[in-house]
């Protein structure tokens, strides 16, 4: 496996309410993110909302500037190159390669551009096609994604929410990227056509050759279609596995906590009440000391309280958690959930 | 599964409703046809299907909170008040017979908690209000049960928090509150209209679980919308599919999801992902094209333009309810003019 991108010591503050002279509070969106993306893979990001998911995503891409941190890609043939050293022009050809699908389809679309402008647009910003070739490209693509050419003329407000949003990959693929990071691409969406959209994801992936961020907090569409899954929680990293070691046996408390709250399609695996699943997410102003999990997790003990554990590699393992008892706990699975007696 | 024969006696009897939208330039829009429900003390009916399918206009049509522009042209809505049956589709939507259901006897859970609280006064004032308006206690008294409810329904910090106003609060207290005010007049049935969908899994499940404490506290009945079958799997007693207005099966959800007889359920189905292992995983089996509007429903099944085992009767003949064993219901000609084993 060849790394993609790695990102460093990654760390975003946001400053709220700060005024001209007065010193706003610093609200830590990120807070020392290192994970690397393998060329071919799709890794997933999941945690609750405001966890930081679309943060990373936005900073990867250079729509937001980091704090501190890096942000390498390093193109097959290519020369690495840090990102976030990067000014407008330079980063300019790198927006090619990598491509961001956003959360909602209908206020990502121009409202009032038509699809096949929609879809250009990318190829005439960065001055790659014109006329015919360009034509080509445009009604190649929206084929690709199962837009019928007849259609190009329309306005987005025309078309369905899973043709939007097929609209929007075709926009992110116009470009031939390398890297596709789909925020929530398919949460927004009814479930049959969710499987549409995914079916999509899945075909283009082997045809393009394309390597994926995944941002979900959808855990169940998250097993189906990721290959290695990054768990954060508060800015954190909290956990980093191959998708089924991590759905098998998490490592990281806060990773058994959302797979213990996840609903599964099937009433015999109903889970009855589940009394463990105590309090909300901390507002991110309000960081607790220690662990970040620690006033929310039913295994803390005192050294949680003062001292933050690293993440880590588990016993030598692709599994990586941020937890000081990771080796040791039993943590509870979602492929085997208990069955339920039916009272 | 012990049943006290109270809870076989249903609340809430809805019997082949239909809801029409009329504009002033197009033709009139028949957006629920035909629908039967039926609503058990202590059990929960889950409603479910995709965007614009009809849940919400039909868990609206019990209470009388249709548009002005909706009319319920055929059907009933019985409601067992104690002291006989009331059709409330025969009410006026601002009667005193019908607020005196609404609010008291049958309650609502919105899907957006902030379009029904209001902005401006605090989340214990509006509780309060409810109580006084129906219970006519004093103001002190009031507060006191509305503590007591937003303890019960898990809002840490009770009495300060009552002072809150609803954008002060994170969206799982905010939804919290909304079942308190929900609570106040303890509903003899509870509608939930996608009560966690804007939640996180972890907010999700809790909720869930106090929507399941109360019904056992409350024996109430519960009508559940959703659009997720692992929310139904985990709250629902039975279930009804509903597409593009029609109810198009129904029955217990052990039984429906074990066995789904339309092609619709068993579509819907095959579109979510398994939690399974990597090799047991398979494609996902969309269903193909898209939900028409329901002015280019078909005369017949609507679910003809997408369903893969459509024949001929299907296009302009509409399906019969058919009876496929206690309390399961379908409506498919497969069920009929086929030897059922063709679905299997
Ligand atoms: N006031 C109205 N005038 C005209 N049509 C309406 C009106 N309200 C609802 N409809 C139509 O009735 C149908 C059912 O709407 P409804 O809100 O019940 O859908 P739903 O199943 O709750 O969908 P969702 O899952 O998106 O909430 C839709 O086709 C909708 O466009
Ligand atoms: N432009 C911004 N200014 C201030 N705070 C922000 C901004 N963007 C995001 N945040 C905050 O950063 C945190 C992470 O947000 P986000 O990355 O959008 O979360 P997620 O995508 O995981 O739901 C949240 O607390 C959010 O309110
Ligand atoms: S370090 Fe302590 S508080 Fe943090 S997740 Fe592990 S056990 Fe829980
Ligand atoms: S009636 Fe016909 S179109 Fe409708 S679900 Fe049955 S087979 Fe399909
Ligand atoms: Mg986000
Ligand atoms: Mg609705």
């Amino acid at each position: 496996m060849t790394t993609l991108l790695s990102v460093e010591n990654l760390s975003k503050v946001f400053t709220l309410g700060g005024g001209l002279f007065g010193k706003g509070r610093d609200l830590v969106a990120l807070n020392d993110i290192n994970l690397t993306v393998e060329q071919g893979e799709t890794l997933a990001i999941v945690g609750e909302s405001g966890c930081g998911k679309t943060t990373l995503g936005r900073c990867i891409i250079k729509a937001l500037s980091v704090t501190s941190g890096h942000v390498r890609y390093h193109p097959e043939g290519g020369e690495t190159v840090d990102l976030t050293t990067l000014n407008k022009r330079e980063i300019k050809p790198f927006r090619r390669d990598i491509r961001m699908i956003f959360q909602d389809p209908m206020s990502s679309l121009n409202p009032n551009m038509r699809v096949f402008d929609i879809v250009a647009e990318p190829l005439r910003i960065h001055k790659l096609l014109r006329g015919k070739d360009l034509e080509a490209r445009v009604y190649d693509t929206l084929a690709k994604v199962g837009i019928a050419a007849d259609a190009a003329g329309r306005y987005p407000h025309a078309f369905s929410g899973g043709q939007r949003q097929r609209i929007g990959i075709a926009r992110a693929l116009v470009l031939d990227p390398r890297l596709v990071i789909a925020d929530e691409a398919v949460s927004a969406l009814d479930v049959s056509i969710q499987a549409q959209v995914l079916n999509l994801l899945d075909d283009l992936k082997a045809d393009f050759g394309l390597t994926y961020i995944f941002i979900s907090h959808d855990l169940g569409v998250v097993n189906y279609i990721a290959d290695r899954v990054v768990v954060m929680y508060l800015g954190h990293v909290v956990e980093n596995a191959p998708t089924e070691m991590l759905f098998e046996r998490p490592r990281h408390p806060y990773t058994e906590m959302l797979l213990e709250a996840l609903p599964i399609a099937d009433p015999t695996r109903r889970k009855g009440r589940r009394t463990e699943l105590k309090g909300e997410i901390p507002y991110l102003g309000n960081r607790p000391q220690g662990c970040p999990f620690h006033t929310r997790c039913k295994y803390a003990q005192d050294r949680c309280r003062s001292e933050k554990p690293a993440l880590h590699a588990i016993n030598g393992t692709a599994q990586q958690a941020a937890c000081h008892f990771a080796e040791t706990l039993e943590l509870t699975g979602a492929y085997d959930a208990p069955q339920k007696a039916i009272a | 599964m012990p049943q006290t024969p109270m809870a076989d006696k249903p609340l809430l009897t809805v019997r082949n409703m239909s809801i029409s939208f009329s504009s002033p330039d197009e033709a009139d829009i028949e957006a629920v046809r035909q629908v039967d429900l039926t609503l058990t003390p202590g059990k929960t009916l889950a409603l479910v299907g995709e965007s614009g399918c009809g849940k919400s206009v039909t868990a609206r049509a019990v209470l009388r909170l249709l548009d002005k522009n909706a009319v319920i042209p055929s059907g009933e809505i019985l409601f067992d008040t104690g002291q006989g049956a009331v059709d409330i589709a025969q009410l006026k939507p601002d009667s005193l017979a019908m607020r005196s259901i609404r609010g008291a006897e049958i309650s609502m859970i919105f899907q957006e908690p902030m379009s029904s609280l209001s902005p401006v006064h605090t989340i214990g004032d509006q509780i309060d209000e409810i109580i006084i308006l129906h219970d006519r206690v004093s103001p002190k008294q009031a507060r006191e049960r509305t503590v007591a409810l937003l303890d019960q329904v898990g809002v840490p910090g009770a009495r300060d928090r009552a002072n809150a106003y609803p954008f002060e609060l994170s969206g799982g207290l905010r939804q919290r509150a909304m079942i308190a005010m929900a609570l106040a007049c303890t509903p003899k049935l509870l509608i939930a209209d996608e009560p966690t969908t804007a939640l996180d899994v972890t907010t999700q499940a809790q909720i869930l679980d106090l929507l399941r404490q109360l019904q056992d506290d409350y024996g109430m009945a519960m009508l559940f919308i959703t659009h997720d079958l692992g929310v139904v799997a985990e709250v629902a007693d039975d279930i009804a599919v509903m597409y593009l207005g029609d109810v198009v099966e129904q029955g217990d959800v052990y039984e429906v999801f074990r066995s789904p007889k339309h092609p619709y359920t068993q579509a819907l189905m095959n579109s979510v992902p398994r939690l399974s292992r990597k090799a047991d995983r398979q494609r996902l089996s969309p269903i193909k094209g898209t939900v028409p509007s329901p002015r280019d429903r078909p005369a017949g099944c609507a679910f003809t333009s997408r369903c893969p085992h459509a024949f001929a009767p299907c296009p302009d003949q509409r399906p019969e309810r058919t009876q496929l064993s206690a309390g399961h219901v379908a409506r498919c000609h497969l069920l009929t003019r086929e030897p059922a084993e063709a679905l299997a």
